[in-house]
């Protein structure tokens, strides 16, 4: 059912806002530490236990799917909420973080690549698997 | 008129949906007609969200963009912290666990290397312009990583509204130069077969930059690149607002 989908996705955020909060206070800082990420290991962790142990049917799927494919959006929506007319006035600093760290991450690709190029057997991937989805 | 504003004001999460349907559907019409999809729709609509954003700051003179008009209120709610870490964490179903072994030790090393880089980079930039607080320093270095983990990190840290928003281009001038300079830098890095397309994806992390770059590469490296990709968002969520954070403030004193 729909529902199990969705409540599911509900379980994880608040059980890994929850961690988040809990880290925070164990470290003394005011923050959420690291919960979304907290959230997104406990649904990789729980889908697939399930799947392993009696399946998820198409239906709990697409109630995590809808939230899934809702996420631009979402982004979007957190995008014109910004205090974009104050961050104006220091716009040059978002340009030159962004695109410097692009060229310095496109400078390492040749690098990385030979690291991993001396085992063969990280090579020769088939094509892509199915997936579970 | 009035009745009608009534019903938008009383329905607003609705409404939200249609602006930001609208908004969308907008978006991808620019990007088929205009950049023949070399720009993707998401990145021109996070952008045109954004100019909203500054429109609203600028008729209202508050702080809160778009969401400080009432009309736009479901805006606020869409966007807000509750939704916005629900559907965040949606985009984890779906990765499966033999896939990140697949992915091996190269998509392991560009992720670490890819997230932790761009972090240390972003991070200088905001120091090099005056920013000395570690808050400050790791939401943009947060958003050298992409356009989602800024926000989640500036929020979950408390940054103030404009350096998340801040963070928020820092993102998005990385998703647009990956999407429009990766068939230049193709060759150059030696971008033309699956594997490097996988230390690709890890480095650059931006998904939506990093398939829009690599379909307008060869589209057949797509699916290498976006596999390590969508590790990344998550492993910068995870990162940026607890270990890098700390360690900025450590480093900060």
């Amino acid at each position: 059912m729909v529902i199990y989908g969705v409540a599911l996705l509900a379980f994880c955020t608040i059980a890994g806002l929850y961690v988040g909060d809990l880290l925070g206070i164990a470290i003394g800082v005011q923050a959420n530490v690291g919960g979304v990420g907290f959230g997104m290991l406990l649904v990789i962790l729980g889908s697939t236990w399930l799947m392993r142990r009696e399946g998820i049917t198409p239906a709990t799927a697409q109630g995590i799917g809808f939230w899934n494919a809702i996420y631009i959006p979402i982004v979007v929506a957190v995008a014109a909420q910004q205090n974009v007319a104050g961050a104006l006035s220091g716009g040059a600093v978002a340009i030159l973080a962004g695109a410097l760290a692009v060229v310095a991450c496109a400078a390492l690709v040749p690098a990385i690549d030979r690291l991993s190029r001396r085992r063969p057997a990280a090579e020769a991937r088939p094509e892509r698997a199915p997936v579970a989805s | 008129m009035r009745a009608f504003i009534d019903v938008i004001e009383r329905n607003n999460l609705l409404a939200g949906f249609a602006v930001i349907g609208a908004i969308v559907w907008l978006s991808y019409l620019i990007s088929n007609r205009l950049t023949r999809g070399r720009v993707h729709g998401s990145a021109i609509a996070i952008f045109v969200g954004l100019v909203l954003a500054w429109i609203g700051g600028v008729v209202t003179g508050g702080e809160r963009g778009l969401a400080d008009l009432p009309v736009f209120g479901g805006v606020a709610l869409l966007g807000g912290a509750m939704l916005r870490d629900f559907a965040v964490i949606a985009t984890a179903y779906g990765v499966d666990i033999a896939e990140i072994k697949k992915a091996g030790v190269s998509g392991t090393v560009s992720l670490l290397v890819g997230v932790v880089g761009s972090f240390i980079v972003g991070g200088a930039i905001g120091w090099i312009f005056g920013y000395r607080d570690p808050v400050s320093i790791t939401t943009l270095g947060a958003g050298a990583n992409t356009f989602i983990v800024g926000p989640i990190t500036g929020a979950a840290i408390g940054a103030s509204s404009e350096l998340i928003a801040l963070s928020i281009a820092a993102g998005l001038t990385k998703s647009i130069l990956v999407m429009t300079a990766t068939p230049f830098a193709a060759r150059v890095i030696g971008l033309d077969n699956p594997q490097t397309a996988m230390v690709f994806g890890g480095l650059m992390g931006t998904t939506s930059g990093v398939s829009g770059g690599l379909a307008a590469t060869d589209p057949k490296l797509v699916p290498y690149g976006a596999m390590t990709a969508t590790f990344y968002t998550g492993l910068g969520c995870l990162l940026c607002p607890s270990v890098l954070f700390l360690a900025v403030r450590a480093l900060l004193g």
